[in-house]
This record gives structure tokens, C-alpha cells and sequence, in this order.
């Protein structure tokens, strides 16, 4: 094993992490000393800046700044000289139902119903269930787990659950040794285009039911013991307070869990990327605008296009966001 | 010298939302001045807009001779207790007391003294080490007092500290509150909701209400010489019992029974008052008796209250407790004219 | 008091026998069967991938994963040397926390520095920035990619000039709309009071950030450290566009994703390298994991 690099670059480690902290402290003391300058009347407008400026800034200069430059760029051909007005875009509306981008927004819908929805199915029902046993909490970590990994080793961990051997050779991929079990021939799971986005999809579930467990059972937790019991009184059963008590008044959660889980399934990338690079039928818009910019023949801009496209795939639920965030506030 | 005067002053929000209007008081040096009124009657506005949290829409506000209108909180030299107590949860005792002196720059070893004695005044010595997490309601209350203290500010602000103990530590704390005051020897300014807070512990009452002041005076004048309407029904529990009556040849004609008033007064209507403990079961004129149909029945050992109506009008009574009365009796009680209060139909002001 | 143990005994008995009380036990015992075969189905696929990890080239090609865990025992490390020594994981392993501490520590800091003036500060516009932030949480980043890439090379802004710095910075402004929402959320629910009382005290803006403010958001500061570290370390996406092109700045998620789609890598190297990956989360995680999920609920339940 060589790890000569960790000692050589140690010290640079060691500089950034002291560094880092001490610009920073020594921007806002810094810009604090400035304003104390300033006259008394004129120090309220100034400091706020100072506080919330470099924020704004990168902000601008990260999110802001470059969705202008993508949708500027997808009025203009590859080179980036020519203006071709929506080309970019009809080139990669054309062909439905299956020419160019409609395979990717096939499977981003795919995405979007079926992750969503299974995500949210199988979190409330584990919520639910492990809200009854005493051994909750070892239980919660474990299905947890795998929103600690990055997608990367999620992709291998499924790959790996996937893999496939000849038909009567020992199956050492963990789904097709089940099949096997029931004298069922083994499944090219992610190389059938019938079945690969599925798959692709079922492994992403397995990653995220973690996180709407977490945050309903939260909730779940949250519904008053005294509710429940007065419900039961007035001679409701289980079924029935779940139905009639408990799910409306979850529902606000499950909004929220719902929203973030459609903003994944639109920008799901790094599974489809690694597991089968699109291919197979499993492209998604993500993925395609990634390979259209980044692999040759560097199409800038059909790229930008698919980009915008996907923009405007979350602005309704940017829309609603919004919404539910200000009626908060009005609460506040 | 460090007395407290508000010369016309205004807070105003918005054009239309104006929540302490045309606010007159002078608050003597070493005075105990408690702010009273409902909630919402803009006296926590006056008492922040004093201690430089809120700024003033128009008049002045002066500490002694100066004005504070555009000096900063921490300039004022005053010090604050807050509902709340506002206690830093992350600091000891000890750190909670000492960071207003760190903040005025003071070397360590006098704000080690300064700590150390207000801690002897309040008892805190065995919690200076203890966050504010770890003390009862009581102590992080003596703690706030303490953050007070050590400053030795000119003016202690305090924002219904009392609101947050429960009765009985509230009623010690009371008797606390009054020999700090004493010992210290500094002008207090008390804003509570509690009339009985009000009366047992300020030296003078100014009383508040929609942003207006009622009336400014000790407690005893406001209890016996209220002047309106709103301070007689604020002050006193049970509340003064209020019927309208007419005026005639010198009586007050209330629906059930009639009154010879003390004094002529200049007005034919209006509202007759008089505080349940002149409605007794002594009779000493027959002229100023009257019949009442009980209908609750309050026995609380000291004393024994009546609740029903005379005529039409309902009124409530302080008779002997060993009195023998039950709902749905009818009694003759008597009515004492010396406390009598009339106010006036349509300005609502005391005419009596 | 032979009535009153009468009254108690007979239910009591009754009970017993009911259906009911049968049907509750039957669902009870159920119940444990269903949770503890859902965890099970859970954890089978790290498990296949942990235990595969310690066997040979050989056992792997030929036996599931599942044959390892009765006798003979035959496990080895030799996936895990292997792997160090033909990749260049312990580069990737380094060049993952020279990525992820300071994209944690920038971010996490300025918007410390924004949600204190959010939350107790005035100033014009501040509820359109604000509303303007939560918006851009749900920005896609393929979208930043190709302008930002543009502006990198124009400003001379590459791995070979600055190293790791466009990452950072990268990292820090997707970063800042989430950690600026929780934060400013968090100082928001102070209470008012305390800052009153600070002021009386004479304590100016630094002192009641650094004193004041900081020290008592603790928890939400730590949550969103642990997030945001968990988020870089775990990210493949904007460090593939940014530094993905050379394999001195590439880290462990970059580096495993290569050797997935290399041809001829065996899957003793890709076990052995995903799990190596996943050492630094797990730990993170089931440490802090309390942190974590309040993080995550303070991020998803109040908005």
C-alpha cells in the first residue's frame, strides 16, 4: 500500500483546515470593525450586507447566474456562435414516442410516479410498524442506513444484488439465486430494456424509504396520545383511526416527504449513470443532458436545452413549494 | 438623581395603529411606580420604549435631566428584567450575572465582586455554578433580579417578572421584590397586568388603558377616589358593583332601590358605583336598604360573598360569613353612602 | 372484598379464552415477523456486498455470497490490499477530505453568517432573498453546469491552477440555499428576549452572534455539518464535472464509479472498494446519527 501522498499532502490539509475558518472570522470581524466606522444613523443599512453578502453572492454567481447562461446557451447550436432559435429544443422534443429525449422523460416519469409513490407507501407503513415494537430504534438505523452511502456504492451493493450467471450455473447475484430457488430461469436485470428502469428504480427505493420512515414516524410520533385515545373511546378501530385520525393529519408531512422525494426523481442521475450509463432503455434527462454536454460529439447546445427542459419539469413543484413556505409563514 | 419622566409621549406603528398616545407621567427619584392595565393597553410599549427597545414616535423621555430619545439601550443606565427572565440557557449563573460588566470592559476581580454580593442578596450562592436549566422558576427568577443588580443601573425596568411563578412563591416573591427595592434604593418601574401586584407593592399606580392613561396616584387614592369608570372596575376584586341609575332632588333611582347621595352632583343619569364591602347585612337606614334575590353563595371562612340581583340589577355583596344565607333566599342588606361613586353617563368620569 | 376480587377475576378469565385476545396475540406475534423480515430483506443487500468483499476472486465467481457464511470459514483481506494497491483509492481517500471539509466549513459558515441577518436583521428585500433561496433548493444542477464550467476556465479557475477551490466553491453555493433555510429557521425560534436583554447589556452584533447565538444552536449547527459532510462525501456528480477529468484531484465515489464501468474489474476489487468508501458514512453515521435525523427534519417538517 502507498499512502507517501497522505504524508505529502498533509500539510496542505492541515493549512485548509485552519485557513478556511480563519478568512472567514476575519471577514465578518473585519467587515464589523468597517461599519463600527461608519456614522451611528447609517449603520443599520450597511451591516445586513456585510452579514448576508457573501451568501448572496455565490448564490448568484453558482445557481443564479449559470440557469440564465443555460437556457441563453440552448438558443445557440454546439460551436455556441450560431443562434438557432428552438431547434435545440424541437430536435429533442422530436420522435416521440421514442426518438431522442422521450425515452428519458418516459423513464423520468417512470421515476417520478413509481419511486415517489412506493418511497411513500413503504415509509408510512414501516413508520407505522415499527411505531408498535419495542426494538424501534435498532430497526429505524438499519433501514436508515443506506441514505449514509453515496449512490456510487448503492449502485455497486445493487449491481451486485443483480448480477447474472448462465442459465444452470450456480447464481451468485443475491435476486437471481431467489429465482433460482423457484426453478425460475435467471433475469438480465439491468440489461433488459422491459425490466432495467424498474430495476434501477427499485434500488433507489431501497435507498430513500430510510429517509420518509424517519421523517413520518417523526410525525407519526407527533399526533397526540390524548387523540388517539379519545378515538378509540368513541369506538373507532385500529383500521379506522388510521384511515379517519391519523393519515390527515400526517398528510401535511407527507406533502413536504412528497415534494422532495419529486425533485429526486427528476434529477435522478448518479444510479442511472453508474448501474447502466442510460443504456438499455433507462436513459433519464439527467443522465442524457450529462452525456449530450460531456461525451463527444459535445453538444452544448442540445445539452442546455435538456437542461431547461428539466427546469421547467420542477417549476411546478418549485411553485407549490413556495406556496406551502409562505403559508407557513403567514402562520408564523 | 434618577427620576423617569414621559413628556407627551407617542408610539405610533402605522398611521392608524397608535399604541400609547399623548403619555404623561413622572416617575419620582427611589419611587416604586407600578404600570397597570389589561393586556394590549400599550404599557409594556411605554416601559421598552424607556429601555431603548422601541423607538419614540414623538415626545421626549428623560432619565434625570437627560434626554434618551437617541441614546442606545446599553447607554441608558438602566436594566431590565424580562417575563421571560431572558436568562442565557448556555451560561451558568455566575456568566448570566457577570456578562452585562464584561460588557462595560470591567476588570474580572470587581465583577467577581459585584457577582458574589448581589448572589449574598438574593441567596444564589450554592447555583453559581448551575445553568438555568438546572434551577427552579423561583431561583432563575432571582437570577434575572441578580443580571439587574449587579449593574447598578439608575433605573430597574421589570416586565411582569411575577407572571411566570406560581401563586404562592408569587406572593413571597411580592415581599421580596418590595425590601430589594429598599435596599437598593433605586427607582423601580413595574409593568404587570395584576391589580393585586399593583396595589400591594407600588408607592404609586398609573393605570393604562387603549394607550391612554387613566390615572396616576397612590394606591389607596385610586382604590377610594377612582376616576372613571375603567380604573373603579379595574381596581378591587370582586370588582365594584356598577347600575345605572337616574338622579333626582339629590337621590340616585337605581332599578331596585334608591339612594341619598352625600353631595349634590351636576348630572340627571349615569352610573352608580359601589365596592361589594359597602353592600352589607348591617342595616343602619332604612332608606338606604334594599332587597336581594341570591343567587351564588361564595363562602371563603374570612369572608362571605352574595351574588344575586336587586331589581333587575346584578350586584354582589360582602356580608358577615357566620350569616345564614342560601341560593334563592331573599335578603335586606344595607348600603354604606359614605363610598359612593357616580359616573358621569356619557364622559364616564367620576362626578362623585 | 370478595365482591371486588370476584368483579376482576371473571373478566379476567373470560379474556383469556375470547377470540379476541387469541387474534391479539396471533397479530402481535405477526407483527415481529413483518418487522423483523422487512429489516432483514433490508440489510441482505449490504450484507451481500460486506461479506463478498472478504472472499476470494475465486469463491465469488463461482458460490453466492450466502454459502460464506456457513463452514468452512474462508475469509481474506486480500480484495482490500488488492484494491489499495492496483487503484489509487488512498489518493481518492485524501483528495475525498481535502473535497469535503472545506465545502462543509464555507458553506456551514456563511450561512451562519446570512441566517443571523435573515432572522434578526432588517434590511430591504430580505423576504424576497429569502423566498428566493427556498426556490433555489429545488434548482436541478445539471442545469449550473456547462456556464459555470465556462466561467472556471475563463477566470483560469481549473484543478491544475487552484487545486480543489472551484469544487469548494461549487460545493458551497449548492450547498448554502438548504443550510441558509435550516439556520435561519433555527435562530428564528430564539427568543426575542434574549437579544432585547443583550442589547440592554451592551452586547454588540459580533458578541451576540459568536456568545450568543452560536453557542445555543449547537444542535442545528451540528446537524447541518453532518448533513452537508455526508452530502460532499457521498456526491459524484458536480465533482465529476469539476475535477472528475484528472485522476490526482478524482475522490472515492469518482475513482469506484470508474472502476464499475472499466472492463475486466473484477468484483472482488468493486466490493472491496465500495465498502472501503462507505467506512467514513457509516461511521459518521451511526455515531451521529441522532444529529443527522434531526438535521434531515428540521430541513423537511417545518417547510
Amino acid at each position: 500500500m502507498d499512502f507517501s501522498v497522505l504524508l505529502t499532502d498533509i500539510p496542505t490539509l492541515a493549512i485548509v483546515i485552519v485557513g478556511v475558518p480563519a478568512v472567514l472570522g476575519a471577514y465578518i470581524v473585519g467587515g464589523e470593525y468597517l461599519v463600527r466606522l461608519l456614522p451611528d444613523g447609517s449603520r443599520p443599512a450597511v451591516r445586513p450586507w456585510i452579514w448576508v453578502g457573501p451568501a448572496l453572492i455565490i448564490v448568484g454567481v453558482f445557481l443564479v447566474y449559470p440557469v440564465f447562461g443555460t437556457l441563453w446557451r440552448s438558443f445557440f447550436d454546439s460551436s455556441g456562435n450560431n443562434f438557432v432559435g428552438l431547434d435545440n429544443y424541437a430536435n429533442q422534443l422530436s420522435g416521440f414516442p421514442n426518438g431522442n429525449a422521450w425515452i428519458a422523460i418516459r423513464n423520468n416519469v417512470y421515476w417520478l410516479i413509481l419511486f415517489t409513490l412506493l418511497v411513500l407507501f413503504f415509509g408510512l407503513l414501516f413508520a407505522v410498524l415499527t411505531d408498535r415494537v419495542p426494538y424501534e430504534s435498532p430497526i429505524k438505523s438499519l433501514i436508515f442506513m443506506p441514505m449514509a452511502i453515496s449512490f456510487v456504492a448503492l449502485s455497486v451493493i445493487w449491481l451486485f444484488m443483480y448480477s447474472y450467471q448462465q442459465p444452470g450455473d450456480p447464481q451468485t447475484g443475491t435476486m437471481n439465486a431467489i429465482l433460482q430457488v423457484f426453478h425460475h430461469d435467471p433475469v438480465t436485470w439491468v440489461q433488459d430494456p422491459k425490466i432495467a428502469t424498474f430495476a434501477l428504480i427499485a434500488a433507489g427505493i431501497w435507498g430513500f424509504v430510510g429517509f420518509a420512515m424517519v421523517i413520518l414516524s417523526a410525525a407519526l410520533k407527533g399526533i397526540p396520545g390524548d387523540l388517539l385515545e379519545a378515538a378509540r373511546v368513541d369506538g373507532a378501530g385500529e383500521i379506522t383511526i388510521f384511515r379517519r385520525v391519523i393519515f390527515p393529519l400526517m398528510m401535511p408531512t407527507i406533502v413536504v416527504v412528497g415534494t422532495t422525494l419529486v425533485i429526486f426523481a427528476l434529477k435522478a442521475f448518479d444510479i442511472v449513470y453508474v448501474m447502466t450509463g442510460g443504456n438499455y432503455d433507462t436513459d433519464v434527462l439527467a443522465n442524457r443532458m450529462y452525456k449530450l454536454a460531456f461525451q463527444s460529439p459535445f453538444e452544448n447546445g442540445l445539452s442546455s436545452a435538456v437542461a431547461i427542459i428539466l427546469v421547467v419539469a420542477v417549476v411546478p413543484v418549485l411553485v407549490f413549494n413556495l406556496r406551502q413556505f409562505r403559508a407557513v409563514e403567514a402562520r408564523r | 438623581m434618577s427620576s423617569v419622566t414621559y413628556d407627551h409621549v407617542v408610539k405610533r406603528y402605522t398611521s392608524d395603529l397608535t399604541v400609547v398616545k399623548d403619555f404623561n407621567v413622572e416617575i419620582k427619584d427611589k419611587e416604586f411606580m407600578v404600570l397597570v392595565g389589561p393586556s394590549g393597553c400599550g404599557k409594556s410599549t411605554a416601559l421598552r420604549m424607556l429601555a431603548g427597545l422601541e423607538s419614540i414616535s414623538e415626545g421626549q423621555i428623560r432619565i434625570g435631566d437627560r434626554v434618551v430619545n437617541d441614546v442606545a439601550a446599553k447607554d441608558r443606565d438602566i436594566a431590565m428584567v424580562f417575563q421571560s427572565y431572558a436568562l442565557y440557557p448556555h451560561m451558568s449563573v455566575y456568566d448570566n450575572m457577570a456578562f452585562p460588566l464584561q460588557m462595560q470592559h470591567m476588570k474580572k476581580p470587581d465583577i467577581d465582586t459585584r457577582v458574589k454580593n448581589a448572589s449574598r442578596i438574593l441567596g444564589l450562592d450554592n447555583f453559581l455554578v448551575r445553568k438555568p436549566r438546572a434551577l427552579s422558576g423561583g431561583q432563575r427568577q432571582r437570577v434575572a433580579l441578580g443580571r439587574a443588580i449587579v449593574r447598578n443601573p439608575k433605573v430597574f425596568l421589570l416586565d411582569e417578572p411575577l407572571s411566570n411563578l406560581d401563586a404562592k412563591l408569587r406572593g413571597q416573591t411580592r415581599i421580596e421584590l418590595q425590601k430589594l427595592h429598599r435596599d437598593l434604593e433605586t427607582t423601580f418601574i413595574y409593568v404587570t397586568h395584576d391589580q393585586v401586584e399593583a396595589m400591594t407593592m407600588g408607592d404609586r399606580i398609573a393605570i393604562m388603558n387603549a394607550g391612554i392613561l387613566q390615572q396616576v396616584g397612590s394606591p389607596g387614592e385610586i382604590y377610594d377616589h377612582p376616576a372613571n369608570l375603567f380604573v373603579a372596575g379595574f381596581i378591587g376584586s370582586p370588582t365594584m358593583n356598577f347600575v345605572p341609575a337616574t338622579v333626582e332632588n339629590g337621590s340616585a333611582k337605581a332599578s331596585g332601590f334608591s339612594v341619598k347621595l352625600p353631595k349634590p352632583i351636576a348630572a340627571t343619569k349615569g352610573t352608580l358605583g359601589f365596592r361589594p364591602e359597602a353592600v352589607t347585612d348591617r342595616v343602619t337606614d332604612e332608606a338606604n336598604s334594599m332587597q336581594m334575590k341570591v343567587d351564588v353563595v361564595e363562602r371563603l371562612g374570612s369572608d362571605q360573598f352574595l351574588y344575586g340581583k336587586v331589581g333587575s340589577d346584578a350586584v354582589t355583596a360582602r356580608v358577615d360569613p357566620r350569616m345564614k344565607v342560601d341560593p334563592g333566599d331573599t335578603v335586606k342588606l344595607g348600603l354604606d353612602t359614605r363610598t359612593l361613586h357616580f359616573f358621569d353617563a356619557e364622559s364616564e368620569l367620576a362626578l362623585l | 372484598m370478595t365482591i371486588a376480587s370476584e368483579r376482576v377475576a371473571v373478566p379476567a378469565a373470560e379474556r383469556r379464552l375470547s377470540p379476541e385476545w387469541l387474534g391479539n396475540i396471533f397479530s402481535k406475534s405477526l407483527l415481529h415477523v413483518v418487522v423483523i423480515g422487512i429489516t432483514l430483506m433490508w440489510i441482505v443487500p449490504t450484507l451481500g456486498l460486506l461479506v463478498s468483499s472478504f472472499r476470494s476472486p475465486a469463491d465469488i465467481a463461482s458460490t453466492g455470497w450466502w454459502t460464506a457464511l456457513s463452514p468452512p470459514f474462508k475469509f481474506t483481506l486480500d480484495n482490500y490490499t488488492g484494491v489499495l494497491n492496483t487503484s489509487n483509492l488512498g489518493t481518492s481517500f485524501f483528495n475525498s477530505f481535502m473535497i469535503t471539509i472545506p465545502a462543509t466549513v464555507i458553506p456551514v459558515t456563511i450561512a451562519a453568517f446570512a441566517a443571523y441577518a435573515f432572522s434578526w436583521m432588517k434590511f430591504w428585500g430580505r423576504d424576497f432573498f429569502f423566498l428566493a433561496l427556498v426556490g433555489l433548493l429545488a434548482v436541478p444542477l445539471q442545469a449550473t453546469f456547462i456556464p459555470i464550467l465556462s466561467l472556471f476556465v475563463k477566470l483560469g479557475l481549473t484543478p491544475d491552477n487552484v487545486g480543489f477551490l472551484g469544487l469548494w466553491l461549487a460545493h458551497t453555493g449548492y450547498g448554502l440555499p438548504f443550510a441558509i433555510y435550516l439556520l435561519a429557521n433555527f435562530f428564528r425560534s430564539l427568543p426575542t428576549d434574549l437579544f432585547e436583554s443583550a442589547e440592554i447589556d451592551g452586547a454588540g452584533t459580533l458578541t451576540v452572534f459568536f456568545r450568543i447565538v452560536l453557542p445555543l444552536s449547537v444542535p442545528a449547527i451540528a446537524s447541518l455539518v453532518i448533513f452537508q459532510f455526508l452530502w460532499i462525501w457521498n456526491d459524484y456528480l458536480v465533482a465529476l464535472i469539476y475535477v472528475g477529468g484528472t485522476a490526482d484531484y478524482a475522490p472515492l465515489t469518482v475513482t469506484i464509479a470508474n472502476l464499475v464501468n472499466s472492463n475486466g474489474q473484477g468484483w472482488e476489487l468493486l466490493t472491496a472498494a465500495a465498502f472501503f468508501s462507505m467506512i467514513v458514512p457509516l461511521i459518521v453515521f451511526f455515531s451521529l446519527q441522532r444529529f443527522f435525523v434531526r438535521g434531515i427534519l428540521a430541513g423537511s417538517v417545518k417547510g
